[in-house]
């Protein structure tokens, strides 16, 4: 995805943005999964159950938080200080988006449900 | 005139930090929207990026405040085990079950994406500064992003709003 690095000091590289974005991709996407993994399997949903008072909410919107920090981190690393293609960028951001739309919709994640 | 302990947690996720978020969109959607070099000056975009950046910023806590205080807190109040549970009472009839089933169901998981979308854009917008202005594509991508963060806290508080309505947390 990396391009070229910045040739002119005012014009700041896209990468930290590029990061931030495809990271809150990949932490919807996370809750989105682990929603639909919570219906498909009770051990699953019981793995995930790490507050009981709350249920398995708590370890599905929590992995989908730290995904999206430790992502974040690990992005910003590697495209700090560097252009990348912002448009593939922003397309996937925007796909992992809308996967983490598609997990939490109810008619969908309840189609994994176990019998 | 009194209010629980249990309805003042509800009314501070929904009505306060909730309700915050949602007035603070469309500020924030018509600040990024008009954001661009051929409608503001440049002194313009600099006096605006302070409103902007506090702006997110603000929106992006509030948006983490609101989910938070939600699962941590409200959240095992409704879904207690007790018959007189706001869940138990919803499920215990078929005509109120879905509010439950597909409300609750959505509410409680799409909400989470808000603070994260939110926290994304609040970032981007701190880190390019006015150049934001001069970056076409850039702010087209954020104002998706913004505007899933409203739609996602839309969904959870409308739900929210008519499921305590229908089976208030108490």
């Amino acid at each position: 995805m990396t391009t070229n690095a910045p040739t002119r000091t005012q014009d700041l590289p896209n990468g930290p943005v590029v990061a931030a974005l495809v990271a809150g991709g990949l932490g919807a996407t996370t809750i989105g999964l682990m929603t639909v993994l919570a219906e498909a399997s009770e051990p699953i949903k019981n793995a995930l159950n790490w507050w009981n008072p709350a249920g398995p909410l708590t370890g599905k919107s929590l992995v989908g938080v730290i995904v999206f920090f430790v992502s974040w981190v690990v992005l910003h690393v590697i495209f700090r200080g560097k252009n990348a293609n912002f448009a593939r960028a922003a397309t996937i951001a925007l796909i992992l988006l809308g996967l983490g739309l598609l997990g939490t919709f109810p008619p969908f994640f309840t189609l994994f449900a176990a019998e | 005139m009194s209010i629980s302990i249990r309805e003042g947690w509800t009314v501070l996720h929904g009505m306060l930090f909730g309700a915050a978020f949602l007035l603070a969109f469309a500020g924030g959607l018509a600040g990024l929207y008009s954001l661009r070099p051929d409608w503001v000056t440049v002194d313009g975009i600099k006096e605006r990026m302070f409103r902007l950046k506090a702006g997110m910023w603000s929106m992006a806590l509030i948006a983490w405040a609101t989910v938070i205080s939600g699962t941590f807190i409200v959240y095992p109040w409704y879904r207690a085990q007790d018959p007189t549970s706001a869940r138990s009472i919803l499920l215990a009839n078929p005509a109120t079950a879905e509010w439950h089933k597909f409300g609750m169901e959505w509410k409680e998981h799409v909400g989470w994406l808000a603070p994260i979308a939110a926290t994304v854009v609040a970032f981007a917008v701190t880190y390019y500064g006015p150049a934001l202005a001069k970056k076409v594509g850039e702010r087209r991508v954020l104002m998706i992003f913004f505007v899933v963060a409203f739609a996602t806290a839309a969904i959870a508080g409308m739900f929210g709003a008519f499921i305590n309505k229908v089976a208030p947390v108490r």
